[in-house]
């Protein structure tokens, strides 16, 4: 019996942990996704994600907002470094890859200057209230997955609705389509009357503001509080979230929580009791990541425009 | 007659050395940047400057101790980072090739019965150099092999490289009491001779010139050096014309790139820190990365922007110390010193073309 009860602990804790690692990287990845389905690339979204902290930190101490301000400013943190992105490589043809890593430099000086300057060199840990949490009538009561999926704060319904939304975007919507032309054949999209650079431009901008948000989460309804590079590699994992989820919406929520499970392996080795190293254990979703990514190789169909594989 | 006023300035411009115009953009930057930046963040900008010279060039331990020291494994990263870009190779993994060194060093310094040989620290280098470039290796198998993007496989294998130190030093290399998380310190005899009296400064900074001027040598002169500018400029050309082994040459590149982040591992532990650690590497790797582009991926120019980031974090480490202003400062600096220079003068073959190749990137954007 007592074991029973223990391994449902386990079982729930792993349940929510896997819910509360996806969905920063959902929101994030899903954002890169509409970026590489119009052919380019942000290698910066690991300094996104840091800014939206950073703007959540701030949205939700000096503004006083609490958490929905909070979640706004972070949005709008991401979209500024986001337009940095924006106006150097379609502004000023400039490499896509060595802006993105000089936008994650920024955002990696930035983020911990103005914190320091702003909350003092000591780095006295802050905290905030994290969001409350929206829990649903019954479903929440649910064993085992009831609290990981059910009642959860807003923003993560709000991720994975976003899932089956960007899929209805990309299939069914003139934008969709248009999106999805720029990323084959930009020359021919551009010829049928598209404004590329327009949208190459929005999708930035939108995949900024749901990379702010990502690091948003992390903030207000993780950590309830700011560390500098908490972002902690996010941004790549994401980045290879979209190559494990083939460049399309469903596989990337798939993906997430595939990475997102292993992640929260930890968890269970730790109430097991189990003597496997816990830095292995860190290192595991980066490692099954590489093998996923590994088996997928040569089968994956990215934009033709983003990846010329022959 | 306007066609002639305009051939004759363009020679006029042309006539100025390219480099010397980067520099005296990257001068302007600093020179009005940093105080301008100070200013704005509320510190007294003319104390705090004056630290951050003081702290990199203000005396000959400074210069010797602070700036040569710190600027050593950023001019072996950022000569990693400059082969590997200039063969069309995104290697980001230089962070973790040099804590795979730094790891193989460690381990192969605190063998029992090598630690009182004279040649230990040779053999620490090379055996460094072999895990950078093994570990390097993983990510050139899995982008020939299965096609997968070494940018993101070299920043994925960054993060595994950091917990298998961590694991390492919390395992097997911990130090015999178990209680902090490091190495033991190696023997004196296993490291690197110091070679000026009364300074910091180790034999390993004299490696990094050497590793610089070989390179610059084998990419300009060699028949090698010659494949891999050439698949770095246009690997199509470079197969069909010249008929080179584009992926064989490539996987060459980025094991060599590893090899030498590997080395810049090997020497920290060997000349600087003596133990391993997990915050080995202040992001060596990465900075590695903005090193080679303000260098334009030429060997000869790493070593300038080398000393000049290590002046610039050695500056900031001072200014934090003695003005109070946060040392990631710099991180703005180098961020916007990038930024500046890839929208003032793209790169055109080097990097440009090197997106294409790695496959990892699209077109530039179309206008």
């Amino acid at each position: 019996m007592i074991d029973q009860v223990a391994s449902r602990t386990v079982a729930t804790a792993f349940a929510e942990a896997t819910v509360r690692t996806a969905t920063p990287l959902i929101l994030a990845s899903t954002g890169e996704l509409l970026i590489e389905r119009t052919g380019l690339i942000n290698i910066g979204l690991e300094g996104v994600i840091l800014s939206g902290a950073f703007g959540a930190l701030v949205g939700a101490t000096h503004w006083g907002g609490g958490s929905v301000l909070g979640l706004a400013i972070s949005a709008c943190a991401g979209m500024l470094i986001a337009l940095i992105f924006a106006a150097a490589t379609l502004g000023m043809g400039a490499d896509q890859i060595i802006t993105g890593t000089a936008i994650t430099l920024l955002a990696l000086g930035g983020t911990g200057t103005l914190y320091r300057t702003l909350y003092g060199a000591t780095g006295s840990s802050l905290s905030i209230d994290t969001s409350a949490r929206l829990a649903i009538p019954l479903l929440s009561r649910l064993p085992v997955v009831g609290v990981a999926l059910f009642a959860q704060p807003a923003i993560t319904y709000v991720a994975f609705l976003l899932i089956p939304a960007t899929w209805w975007f990309l299939e069914y919507t003139h934008a969709g389509l248009a999106l999805r032309a720029i990323g084959e054949n930009p020359a021919a999209a551009l010829t049928a009357g598209v404004p590329v650079n327009r949208i190459r431009f929005f999708a930035t901008m939108v995949a900024g503001a749901l990379g702010g948000l990502a690091g948003g989460v992390l903030v207000l309804s993780q950590a309830g509080t700011f560390v500098e590079g908490m972002s902690a590699g996010r941004g790549f994992i994401a980045i290879a979230i979209v190559v494990l989820g083939r460049w399309r919406p469903l596989g990337i929520g798939l993906a997430a929580f595939l990475f997102a499970a292993t992640t929260s392996l930890q968890y269970v080795a730790q109430a097991l009791g189990l003597d496997v190293p816990y830095q292995l254990i860190l290192a595991l979703p980066y490692l099954l990541t590489l093998a996923a990514l590994a088996g997928i190789g040569g089968r994956a169909t990215p934009p033709a425009t983003l990846a010329r594989v022959e | 007659m306007d066609d002639t006023e305009r051939v004759v300035i363009k020679r006029w411009l042309a006539a100025v050395p390219e480099p010397l115009r980067r520099a005296g953009y990257v001068l302007l930057v600093l020179g009005l940047g940093i105080p301008l930046l100070l200013r704005v963040m509320g510190f007294e900008a003319i104390p705090a400057t004056a630290a951050l010279l003081r702290g990199s060039l203000g005396s000959g331990y400074a210069i010797t101790s602070a700036t040569l020291v710190r600027a050593t494994p950023l001019i072996l990263t950022g000569l990693s980072v400059a082969i590997a870009f200039r063969g069309g190779v995104f290697n980001i993994g230089a962070e973790g090739q040099l804590l795979a060194g730094a790891a193989a060093a460690t381990a192969l310094s605190l063998l029992p019965g090598l630690s009182h040989s004279r040649w230990n620290p040779l053999v620490a280098l090379v055996i460094g150099a072999t895990a950078g470039g093994f570990w390097a290796g993983i990510a050139a198998l899995l982008r020939v092999r299965f096609r997968v993007l070494e940018v993101i496989s070299t920043i994925l294998l960054n993060f595994v490289a950091l917990y298998l130190v961590g694991y390492l030093v919390r395992g097997p290399l911990q130090e015999p009491l178990h209680i902090y998380p490091q190495s033991s310190t190696i023997d004196s005899a296993a490291r690197l001779p110091r070679i000026l009296p009364a300074s910091r400064l180790h034999a390993g900074f004299l490696v990094a010139i050497v590793v610089a001027i070989a390179a610059w040598w084998i990419v300009r002169h060699t028949a090698a050096g010659f494949r891999l500018r050439a698949i770095g400029a246009n690997p199509d050309a470079a197969r069909v014309a010249g008929e080179i082994d584009v992926a064989r040459t490539g996987t060459h590149a980025f094991i060599v790139s590893g090899a030498i982040a590997g080395l810049a591992g090997a020497i920290e532990v060997t000349g600087v820190t003596f133990a391993l650690y997990e915050n080995i590497s202040p992001g060596y790797g990465y900075t590695g990365i903005a090193v080679a582009l303000l260098a334009r991926l030429d060997a000869a120019g790493v070593v300038a922007s080398g000393l000049l980031f290590g002046a610039l974090e050695a500056g900031a480490s001072a200014m934090q110390r003695d003005a109070g202003v946060p040392a990631v400062v710099v991180s703005i600096v180098e961020a916007v010193i990038i930024l500046g220079l890839i929208v003032a003068w793209p790169l055109q073959s080097g990097v440009g073309s090197a997106s294409r190749a790695s496959e990892a990137t699209s077109t530039p954007a179309e206008r």
